[in-house]
């Protein structure tokens, strides 16, 4: 029990953090209105601007959590860089249909593979993922504001993505305990619960 | 402004210090020797040694070039698709032949130098210890971060190794698409 304590704390540590991303999360669309890209505060911040990217990435890292390896370090390795080309799609003007469409399905299908544990074969599980990355990618590159550090922004950017998959994954150990289920879905219906929403705001747009 | 801003910065402490600072406050700079560091130790102790010995020394012989050639160029594009090149070879944990490992460690720190050398005449009078504070850092960062590297064992680290070189092969990608746009 000892030797779990820790490990419960730091768990306990990012539900609480998720919650308040979620709650300082506004209730529009993701991604910014504007900022500057001379901040790397701004660029920090930049992911947990929208309730929708905020869940679909702790969902990455749920999901990566109930796979188990290699999927739990894939998935993490992966998505920086196809969200970046999807990015740098969205820089370019280059063409993408759906994709608010996209990004709510993606919680609402993340959140549903949580919530019953599903497996898919990996290449499946990369391509899904990847096809998710692309669009929330291709909205931050549209969005991405023009500034003197860029490079500072962008990275800092990745930076808060890749800290929302870690919450994801810290929360998906939880499946270690006997409770750990009961909350992964709880977990997986909420993230759900908000693609759902999201879908009704891109209907009603 | 482009991407890669190498300017001189004056901490009042001389130009070795300046050049130190320097470093520090340029993120295409950091990026790539950051970079560079992790990609060495994945290739092992042999790995981490190469960069000492190649990166401060080609990047020296970059900067005195730069210094001699003082043009006004930030070769942006080309910076920005080496540390993204150099992200990617992160991420996927490749084991480069030594001969690859040592020539793109060169290359990258001849450019740098270069484009580090061309910002330095124009604001300190060219004296050679900012190079020198520079090459002292890059030399400090490498081996600290090379031989953390090579000396892990525990898989959990590798993998960290790894998001982190994703991590800058994004950022890269991010920036060359702002690069693009402006």
């Amino acid at each position: 029990m000892n030797e779990r304590a820790p490990i419960q704390r730091v768990v306990v540590l990012c539900g609480l953090l998720t919650v308040w991303l979620m709650l300082l999360a506004p209730g529009g669309q993701a991604h910014v209105e504007g900022g500057g890209a001379g901040s790397v505060v701004a660029g920090f911040l930049h992911p947990v601007t929208g309730i929708d990217h905020v869940v679909a990435m702790v969902a990455v890292g749920l999901w990566g959590a109930v796979l188990g390896p290699p999927a739990i370090w894939l998935l993490p390795v992966a998505f920086p860089m196809v969200m970046a080309l999807g990015g740098l799609l969205g820089l370019l003007a280059v063409p993408l249909p759906g994709v608010e469409t996209g990004i709510a399905l993606s919680a609402l299908v993340l959140g549903v593979l949580v919530m019953f544990q599903t497996r898919l074969p990996l290449v499946l599980t990369f391509l899904l993922v990847g096809l998710f990355a692309l669009f929330h990618g291709f909205a931050h590159g549209v969005e991405l504001p023009e500034g003197a550090d860029a490079l500072l922004f962008s990275l800092s950017f990745v930076v808060a993505t890749g800290l929302l998959h870690l919450v994801g994954i810290a929360l998906g150990e939880v499946r270690r305990w006997a409770w750990g289920p009961s909350v992964l879905k709880l977990a997986g219906a909420v993230i759900a619960a908000v693609g759902v929403w999201s879908l009704t705001q891109v209907g009603g747009a | 402004m482009p991407v890669l801003f190498a300017h001189l910065m004056q901490t009042g402490f001389g130009g070795f210090y300046d050049g130190i600072a320097h470093l520090f406050i340029t993120p295409t700079d950091l990026l790539l020797v950051v970079g560079l560091g992790l990609l060495a130790g994945q290739q092992g102790p042999a790995g981490g040694r190469r960069l000492l010995a190649l990166l401060p020394s080609t990047w020296w012989m970059g900067g005195a070039m730069g210094q001699i050639l003082a043009f006004d160029w930030s070769l942006a594009w080309l910076s920005t698709m080496l540390v993204t090149l150099v992200g990617v070879l992160v991420a996927t944990a490749l084991r480069l032949p030594s001969m690859v490992f040592a020539v793109g460690v060169s290359l990258s720190g001849l450019l740098f130098g270069l484009v580090n050398g061309f910002t330095m005449p124009s604001e300190t009078g060219g004296v050679s210890l900012d190079l020198f504070g520079v090459v002292a850092a890059i030399a400090v960062v490498a081996v600290l971060i090379s031989a953390q590297v090579a000396a892990t064992r525990r898989s959990e680290l590798q993998i960290a190794v790894r998001v982190v070189g994703s991590w800058i092969a994004a950022a890269g990608l991010l920036a060359l698409g702002l690069l693009a746009r402006v």
